[in-house]
């Protein structure tokens, strides 16, 4: 089974916590992402989640094992939510279980640290002025060409 | 599938996600190119539709990371990846 999935559909941590309870566990810690209802100043009425999911589950997938390689922890994994999301959504859940609670902390921080910087999901938010705009993606004038993205 | 032609060319499918995919107007495409590497393959694609700047942008090949100057065959299946903003 992979250590990590997108939800088209709201879910909740209850549903996922079994994937993560372990009899060797002796603590469990969590991060849920919520979705907020300002960004950069502005004020954010919803926002759309699109993700590459065949390539995000693989590199979600790597980042937990990395995470497994780095810290002594029993079991692992993370939920994305893709589609439209409203204020106070959970966006995404990483649960971590692991004998002692340094581990578990610091797995469970360094997969949702990598997943927000690696696994190709996009995010646009929709603003109170009925604008809106992809995140990280924004076309400014003074950025360069695109062809310097190239090295 | 057997498709290069007499003028070196091979089919590749491409997907577009997020800005990419407004920007062009379409979520996929087929088309014959003869770039060599991923890289030539964007700037074809940057020629014919402006892409808007985006910073770093990355590049799968069949469902993988790759870099710029790796190779495009015929058939390959191909996503540029604009800079990425989960959680």
């Amino acid at each position: 089974m992979s250590h990590f999935e997108f939800s088209r559909e709201p879910f909740t941590p209850e549903r996922y916590r079994s994937r993560v309870s372990d009899p060797v566990a002796g603590g469990y810690a969590s991060f849920e992402g919520w979705v907020r209802n300002h960004n950069d100043g502005r004020g954010v009425q919803r926002l759309e989640y699109e993700g590459y999911e065949a390539l995000g589950i693989k590199e979600g997938d790597r980042i937990v094992a990395e995470a497994f390689a780095r810290f002594p922890i029993a079991r692992a994994c993370c939920v994305h939510r893709l589609g439209v999301l409203g204020i106070g959504d959970l966006a995404v859940w990483v649960g971590v279980t692991a004998a002692h609670r340094d581990a578990a902390f610091a797995a469970c921080r360094y997969i949702i640290d990598e997943v927000k910087t690696r696994v190709p999901i996009w995010k646009k938010e929709h603003y109170a002025e009925g604008d809106s705009g992809w995140i990280n993606c924004e076309v400014r004038s003074s950025d360069a060409p695109a062809g310097s993205a190239l090295p | 599938m057997a498709t290069v032609t007499h003028d070196g060319s091979i089919a590749v499918r491409i997907e577009y996600f997020a800005v990419l995919r407004e920007h062009v107007g379409r979520a996929r495409e087929e088309l014959r190119t003869t770039a060599g590497t991923v890289g030539e393959l964007y700037a074809e694609l940057d020629q014919r539709y402006a892409f808007p700047a985006l910073g770093r942008v990355k590049v799968a090949v069949n469902d993988e990371f790759r870099d710029w100057s790796s190779p495009v065959r015929d058939g390959d299946f191909v996503v540029f990846i604009p800079p990425v903003a989960g959680g």
